[in-house]
């Protein structure tokens, strides 16, 4: 079978060019009212995510990250989306070949490098590791993952989290 | 608490965690995440956009993994990694049963490691987030 015209990659070289380029530095804070909301949302049951002399009898220094959790970004109205509370705004990314008008977050994984607790600010920084295209049930899915690095306050990379955003 | 790197052996399963979601602690979740976005609580909203009604966040699924795993190993080691797909939608007011299994209990440069094979189940068993995750024992 042929290849026409419109089975070109949706993945433009712009698109490509894009990949390991690193965002602009974000602020995180990890605190202990938003480690206890986080963990009373999922349900967690472990004192060492409440109260802080049961964290540090298990060898951390304050109420540590619940798994999922890393930090939370400093909302400023004036910068700030108001529903998912990251920076708004920045250039938007090169479009694909042909529109794409749906997205699903496809997955999340957390890699931990060091203990993360309430007290550490974290400094994030993102950039797109990889894009990749599909036929599937859905029609055409552009699939784009997504790496933030987490250093801590003494500049020690903590947590490292690969994200994987499916447009279709 | 927690079970030991003695006691694990390959193909064993780990004790299931059983969620069931309120609306309330979906806005709970919203709260503890930061994410606002209505599918997850109002439910003109969700239907709006097409979907059957009120959906469970991706993150949360992943987060409940994460809580999985953590029960289990207890104070005797710690998530390296973890990680999970939303590949299905799940409801409030519907089980989703958390489950794991030991794939591989080995050491490496010193390590006492031992990855998994982890889950959420709906009420059909289907496999709704399928992942994976690794544990460093110290005990």
């Amino acid at each position: 079978m042929a290849e026409s015209a419109a089975e070109e990659s949706l993945i433009t070289d712009e698109m490509r060019a894009t990949i390991g380029d690193k965002s602009e530095p974000s602020t995180l804070e990890v605190d202990k009212l938003q480690i206890r909301l986080f963990a009373r949302a999922v349900g967690h049951v472990d004192p060492i995510y409440f109260d802080e002399e049961e964290a540090k009898k298990a060898g951390f220094r304050s109420l540590p990250c619940p798994p999922g959790y890393l930090g939370t970004a400093i909302f400023d109205p004036r910068t700030s989306d108001a529903t998912f509370g990251g920076r708004r705004g920045g250039a938007p990314p090169p479009e694909p070949r042909r529109p794409l008008n749906r997205i699903l977050n496809g997955g999340n994984e957390f890699e931990y490098l060091g203990d993360i607790c309430a007290g550490d600010v974290l400094t994030a920084v993102s950039y797109v590791s990889d894009i990749q295209e599909r036929k599937a049930s859905l029609g055409e899915m552009l699939i784009t993952q997504s790496k933030t690095e987490y250093r801590n306050q003494n500049n020690e990379l903590v947590a490292v989290a690969t994200g994987t955003g499916i447009r279709y | 608490m927690g079970i030991t790197w003695n006691e694990i052996k390959e193909g064993q399963e780990i004790p299931v965690l059983k969620k069931n979601c309120s609306t309330q602690q979906l806005v709970q979740w919203a709260a503890g995440s930061g994410d606002f976005y209505q599918i997850h609580y109002d439910k003109d909203f969700a239907i709006s956009t097409g979907l059957p009604g009120l959906i469970v966040h991706g993150a949360l699924k992943n987060a409940f993994l994460g809580q999985l795993v953590h029960d289990w190993v207890g104070r005797n080691g710690r998530i390296k990694q973890y990680g999970c797909s939303y590949r299905g939608m799940d409801y409030p007011n519907e089980d989703i049963l958390c489950k794991g299994v030991v794939k591989r209990r080995y050491e490496e440069n010193g390590k006492k490691l031992v990855a998994l094979e982890v889950w959420t189940e709906n009420k059909e068993g289907a496999r709704t987030t399928p992942g994976s995750a690794i544990v460093e024992f110290t005990n």
